[in-house]
């Protein structure tokens, strides 16, 4: 086994914003609510933060996509940073989270605040998710921009969203191992059930497996309730070196080890096994460098952008093997609050809104503290694993509680 | 083709030229080193297997197969053709030579994976789309 992260970086607070499907409000302001909200929480001040990391940097689009850069966030706080890095080419959301926790283990840093913020249910307004959110008036492709990159051998075939490339996954998925649409609906049910539980939530009112099967298609085999729902909001959490966490006020939550592989070619569709994307690495390099086992986990917080992409994480970090996604979560004792694994606690994003994988890292802090409230798992948790990415994005990290 | 839907395109270049334009000449191509024989794609400078600049485009059958697919139902873009199927298909002449297209001239319900395929193109401006219909495969 390789040393890997174990007891030399830890979650020392964590907060989030006020969270809604469109606030109207400036991201900047949900951001830095979050941001200074989770240093009081670490029972810190901005003056003790030397560090600044950020998933996905300041960039335009999609509109709504980030809420706010480093500078920004720099400047508004008058930080004294040592170090500081924010971009898109990471291993998934979570990627700034890991890079903050080897800023602290090499002794760079101290103190990193790291943050995610979106607005996208405002950008988006009243129209409804746009995709990508490219111009794409009838008959105007004249006028439309050329695309290159990735999007030169997407969007041209008219797949326009995320939605439709972890479709084909699941749809795959569906074909190799049997899995059905009443199986996925689990994760969907487990999180609107564990909403109900939550203030924050969007999405709190019973559902039911005829709700589910009956919602409009989005691509199929996705209806409506397998794909998360676009929010304001922001979360923010600190990340401290093992000697620095001793000036912290609440118990450490130790980053027992991280998952950034991606050992395939990072592509939505040329990745060589179609049902596990990147989260199949990530999860492997979780358990090659600690002692603790998939057994030891009391609570899962696994990305659910898209219901498939929660069952994909239960495979990848194995809770269950190969294709036996469908079978874990069929009838949904086994994730519920109460249950074997309790999933997504919170809601996840299909129920509490989607702040970028940051609301599955946020939960698992609330966890471990014991702050669940109602919601809170019983048992006294002390191991979770939080997840965030699909397709090419893949990134998670395993906490623990002394 | 009068009901051709909006399409975003493609921008072209030396490095993916032979691509979007070969179904001018009714060709799917895709470039290949000289030495290794294997295809790549998307095209890039080197070979990922040889590291090796010996590349040339080289035209494939066009006969491929239904790896994976989506109905798309939602509205990005309105179109009056919804759902309309999008697809991974995999070019008969090399495991793992994949490609995101459409399935077309085929109701969208009919589409299942392992179906064998055969390549058409749509031409918008200077850009020949590569799409798929149902092939018969000969008994
Ligand atoms: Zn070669």
């Amino acid at each position: 086994m390789t040393e890997g992260l174990a007891r030399r970086a830890c979650i020392t607070g964590a907060a989030q914003s006020q969270v809604g499907r469109r606030l109207g409000r400036d991201p900047l302001e949900l951001t830095l609510d979050a941001c200074i909200a989770a240093i009081e929480d670490a029972g810190l001040s901005r003056q003790d933060i030397d560090g600044l990391a950020t998933y996905p940097g300041n960039v335009g689009t999609p509109r709504g996509f980030s809420g706010a850069g480093i500078s920004e966030v720099h400047d508004a706080l008058r930080l004294e940073l040592d170090w500081f890095d924010g971009g898109p080419e990471q291993p998934g959301q979570l990627g700034a989270v890991i890079n903050a926790c080897m800023a602290v283990a090499t002794g760079v840093v101290k103190h990193v605040l790291v943050f995610r913020s979106v607005w996208e249910g405002t950008a988006q307004g009243k129209g409804g998710r746009q995709g990508l959110g490219l111009p794409g008036e009838e008959g105007g492709s004249g006028r439309a921009p050329r695309m290159s990159g990735m999007m030169e051998f997407t969007l041209p075939f008219r797949s326009y969203s995320a939605a439709n490339w972890i479709a084909m996954s699941a749809q795959r998925h569906f074909y190799e191992y049997g899995t059905t649409r009443e199986q996925l609906a689990q994760i969907a049910l487990n999180a609107r059930s564990n909403a109900a539980l939550n203030p924050k939530a969007i999405y709190r009112e019973p559902m039911s497996l005829d709700d589910y099967l009956s919602a409009r298609m989005i691509s199929t085999p996705f209806c409506l309730y397998d794909c998360d729902v676009p929010v304001d909001g922001a979360t923010a959490v600190v990340v401290s070196s093992t000697e620095a966490a001793r000036d912290c006020r609440k118990p450490a939550l130790w980053v027992e080890s991280v998952g950034s592989a991606l050992r395939g070619r990072p592509s939505w569709d040329q990745f060589d096994d179609l049902t596990t994307m990147a989260l199949r690495d990530a999860g492997a390099m979780l358990w090659e460098r600690t002692d603790l086992k998939p057994a030891d986990v009391d609570v899962a917080e696994l990305y659910d952008g898209f219901s498939f992409i929660a069952l994909a994480w239960l495979e990848a970090l194995g809770f269950c093997g190969k294709g036996e996604g469908g079978a874990f979560v069929e009838g949904g004792a086994r994730i519920a609050r109460n249950g074997e694994l309790p999933l997504n606690t919170h809601g996840g994003q299909l129920s509490a809104g989607r702040l970028h994988g940051y609301g599955f890292l946020h939960e698992a802090c609330v966890q471990l503290w014991g702050e669940g409230g109602e919601r809170q798992v019983p048992g006294d948790p002390r191991v979770a694993v939080a997840a965030a990415g699909g397709g090419p994005l893949g990134g998670c990290l395993l906490l623990r509680r002394d | 083709m009068a009901d051709k839907p909006f399409r975003l395109l493609p921008r072209l270049s030396d490095r993916n030229r032979h691509f979007w334009q070969g179904g001018e000449h009714g060709e799917l191509r895709f470039l290949r080193c000289e030495p290794c024989r294997s295809f790549i794609h998307p095209p890039q400078p080197v070979c990922p297997d040889c590291l090796g600049k010996q590349l040339a485009p080289a035209a494939v059958s066009g006969r491929a197969t239904v790896l994976t697919f989506t109905l798309n139902h939602q509205p990005w873009v309105p179109s009056p053709d919804h759902p309309y199927c999008i697809a991974i298909v995999e070019i008969e002449e090399q495991r793992g030579l994949r490609l995101m297209t459409n399935i077309v001239h085929c109701p969208a319900e009919r589409v299942s994976i392992g179906m064998p395929v055969q390549v058409v193109f749509e031409k918008h401006e200077d850009v020949w789309i590569p799409l798929f219909e149902p092939r018969e495969d000969p008994a």
